[in-house]
């Protein structure tokens, strides 16, 4: 402290013995210890840098940004930047485009420029490879009237509308298409063919199908977890070993043991008929449907559920309950007024947890869940490995990313993820 | 308060076992008076916290009957017990505020609202922590805590009010005040209530009865001054308050007295309380605080040359440790007044006894 003017005290920084500023010397002092301690997570994090988030920021980058027209259809794109399309051009927009398309044939690119129109207007990869194939012959202008006697679809104003959307390589088109949505032909939003509308509805099952998965793990895992951190430890420990079985056996071979049991020549419905409750050709339909997908990922993310909860239950005292009791508490009072409320930590972890995994999953719903139990993430693997429209893939990927995150958020707001307690 | 409250307790030949291989309790009998406070002492694992449990509720019975009012209870679940119990830990419920824990006995038992809230209130008053109502319970310190968990115990008015080493985690000067709050509590309420502690001090200050447990079995059950100044056996002579031994042979009885001849030759009289017949070992227990040094002569019975190995000063009173009869551990509390004679290390001198205050115990119990 020191005294500035009469009756006036100023606080100043700590300072060590010889006149070093306290927070200077403990930063110095604990330096070597940090060092060291980045020194150890290094390698993780690059690693985790390197495999994990580049990646997902080049795919978050992709679903807003597609620069294949661009690139490989230059002058076209320069044409349309400049020229906005208010009908089909004249002949300077189709000698840019004749000119872009014989570049095309030459560096073999047509068919990639041909798919990604194709996105937003179906038969499109044929058009752009026919005429392709053709434009070699054209010697000079008038290149619209030689590309309209080539095939006439490019006199469709629609087409110059989808090409000059995907000439701006910074779209949201794709966000769009990931929620049923299209542009119309005069440039509007609007919602696609009742038909084609799938995205929406995937999107709800997803969220939907998790949260009763995520349920009934909490149904199920509750007692079992309650047991695990009541039981004396001999018992306890063998019911853990059996919690933690599945873990030591591949998920494909559990999603297939479940296949080889709800099938409906599966060791379920042999029983069910061979009993008599069903006849030879009552057999149920398990799998291949929403039931599949349900039974199954509730059998496998169970031990997700049950580990937070145990993890809680285990730091209850058993006094807590005997107090209650003691305190005139019938059992069921005493579990829902004192046990439960100081559980809730657990179940808000294992069923954020549980939700959480339930939304991505993908090898499950897709072995077992037939057409009704497919889940968002076989749309996106479908677009990643087979349309290879990796755009929509990860403007699919990112809204459940979106809804993940927000999820999250809302645990913290309402429960506070310093409660959380995974374990 | 009515002092004609309290509830009585009997154990009738009570056995548990945990694993069905080791009783934990041993045939047990215990009569508990209306209005009585017991204490259950005894080293950990010696029983007392399962009887406790027991009485309670929480655990079975594996034989023998247990009755509150003169009423078996074995099959009564605790919820309807009545029973109001005091944990080591509190078991107050962290998700509620004192005002709810103080509430829920009686939310549970449906009173009507207005009475709940004059109850709660007069029972934080009680514990002198009004105002503390809507504080949750990680808010208060260790003594608050505690007078909470005593105020839930007690505020649905049961007669019986069970209380489990309550005071085990209080520093030394607070669990003072607390043993003295809870003694007047009981004395205003006239409850019964049954305390288990492992601290002998505590056990000295606060019970009209104390039962003192080991291996399963109550050693000695008795009134302080009696427990103290007349133990029953080697174990609970050594036990409760410090206690010099001496080991020998019986080789006179004579009415309640009888001869001892220590190891080391000499022969002492001493009270006959357990020991065998002529010939018996025994083991001679004297209160440190009995012992004079260098007694007038014939002033005392007995008379033994002892020396000194160590003083430790204590400010009220000196400790001295002196080796008598083959012991070096026989120790020696000399008041530290004007008089006192010089001591030194080294020096020897007589010490001295009454053989009143010297019993004769059974060599096996300790």
């Amino acid at each position: 402290m020191t005294v500035t003017a009469p009756g006036r005290v100023e606080l100043t920084a700590l300072t060590t013995g010889d006149g070093t500023p306290l927070k200077l010397a403990l930063a110095q002092a604990t330096r070597r210890a940090r060092r060291r301690a980045f020194l150890l997570v290094c390698p993780l994090l690059l690693f985790v840098l390197v495999t994990f988030a580049v990646p997902i920021a080049q795919m978050l980058y992709l679903s807003i940004n597609n620069p294949i027209f661009s690139q490989h259809m230059p002058r076209l794109t320069a044409y349309l930047q400049a020229n906005p399309v208010r009908g089909v051009p004249g002949e300077e927009g189709f000698a840019a485009l004749a000119l872009d398309l014989i570049d095309a044939k030459k560096n073999r690119t047509a068919a990639r420029v041909g798919v990604r129109i194709n996105y937003a207007r179906a038969g499109s990869i044929s058009l752009f490879k026919s005429t392709a194939r053709k434009v070699r012959k054209l010697t000079g202008p008038p290149y619209r009237e030689k590309l309209l006697k080539i095939n006439e679809d490019w006199a469709d104003l629609h087409l110059w509308r989808v090409m000059e959307r995907a000439s701006s390589s910074h779209t949201l088109s794709f966000y769009a298409a990931a929620i049923d949505l299209t542009y119309d032909l005069d440039g509007n939003l609007v919602q696609v063919e009742p038909e084609r509308r799938i995205y929406v509805l995937l999107f709800i099952r997803t969220w939907v199908l998790s949260a009763v998965i995520a349920f009934l793990c909490l149904l199920l895992g509750y007692p079992v977890a309650h047991l695990l951190a009541t039981l004396p430890l001999r018992y306890s420990n063998l019911l853990m070993i059996m919690v933690l079985l599945p873990f030591w056996t591949s998920l494909l071979v559990r999603t297939t043991s479940w296949i080889a049991l709800l099938q409906s020549q599966g060791v379920i419905n042999d029983l069910l008929v061979l009993l008599g409750i069903v006849g030879e050709e009552g057999r149920v339909q398990m799998m291949y449907n929403q039931l599949g997908t349900i039974v199954a990922m509730t059998h496998i993310l169970l031990p997700f559920m049950i580990l937070p909860l145990y993890s809680v239950m285990k730091t209850i005292p058993p006094d807590y309950v005997r107090a209650a009791r003691s305190l005139g508490a019938t059992p069921l009072t005493a579990f829902l007024k004192v046990y439960f409320p100081q559980s809730v930590p657990g179940i808000g972890a294992g069923f954020l947890l549980v939700f959480i995994l339930a939304i991505g999953y993908y090898i499950t719903p897709a072995l077992v869940g037939g057409s009704s139990g497919q889940l968002i993430s076989n749309q996106i693997a479908f677009h990643m490995q087979i349309s290879l429209n990796w755009s929509l893939a990860a403007a699919l990927g990112a809204i459940l990313l979106f809804g993940v995150v927000l999820i999250y958020w809302l645990y913290d707001r309402l429960i506070g993820i310093d409660n959380m307690k995974l374990g | 308060m009515g002092t004609n409250k309290g509830a009585s307790v009997r154990f009738e030949s009570v056995q548990k076992s945990y694993d069905g291989e080791t009783l934990v309790i041993k045939d047990l009998n215990l009569d508990i008076p209306r209005g009585e406070f017991l204490t259950m002492l005894g080293p950990s694992g010696s029983g007392k916290t399962t009887t406790l449990m027991m009485l309670a509720g929480f655990e079975p019975a594996t034989h023998g009957e247990i009755f509150l009012n003169d009423r078996p209870i074995n099959d009564v679940p605790p919820h309807k017990r009545g029973i109001g119990m005091v944990f080591q830990d509190y078991a107050l419920f962290p998700h509620m505020s004192v005002a709810e824990n103080l509430a829920f006995p009686l939310k549970v038992r449906k009173l009507p609202a207005a009475v709940v809230e004059e109850k709660v209130t007069r029972a934080l008053e009680m514990v002198e922590l009004p105002g503390f109502g809507d504080r949750r319970p990680a808010q208060l310190s260790g003594g608050q805590q505690q007078r909470v968990a005593v105020a839930r115990a007690l505020v649905f008015d049961p007669d019986l009010i069970l209380m489990d080493e309550p005071l085990g985690a209080l520093d030394k000067q607070l669990r003072e005040q607390m043993q003295y709050e809870i003694k007047h509590i009981h004395k205003n309420l006239g409850v019964t209530v049954i305390y288990v502690t492992h601290d002998q001090a505590e056990a000295l200050t606060m019970a009209d009865r104390i039962a003192v447990f080991n291996d399963g079995v109550i050693q000695q059950l008795s009134t302080p001054d009696e427990l103290y100044e007349k133990p029953a056996n080697a174990f609970v002579a050594q036990f409760i308050g410090e206690n010099n031994r001496l080991n020998g042979t019986v080789r006179k009885i004579d009415g309640n007295v009888c001869l001892v001849e220590l190891d080391c030759g000499n022969t002492v009289r001493a009270e006959k309380v357990n020991v065998g017949g002529v010939g018996a070992r025994a083991i001679l227990s004297i209160r440190p605080e009995r012992i004079e040094l260098a007694p007038k002569k014939g002033a005392m019975a007995n008379n033994l040359r002892a020396r000194i190995e160590e003083l430790i000063y204590l400010g009220d009173h000196i400790r001295v440790r002196m080796s008598v009869s083959k012991t070096d551990d026989f120790v020696v509390k000399v008041r530290n007044a004007s008089s006192r004679p010089a001591l030194s290390v080294g020096e020897e001198l007589n010490v001295g006894w009454h053989s009143k205050d010297c019993r004769a115990l059974d060599f096996n119990g300790a």
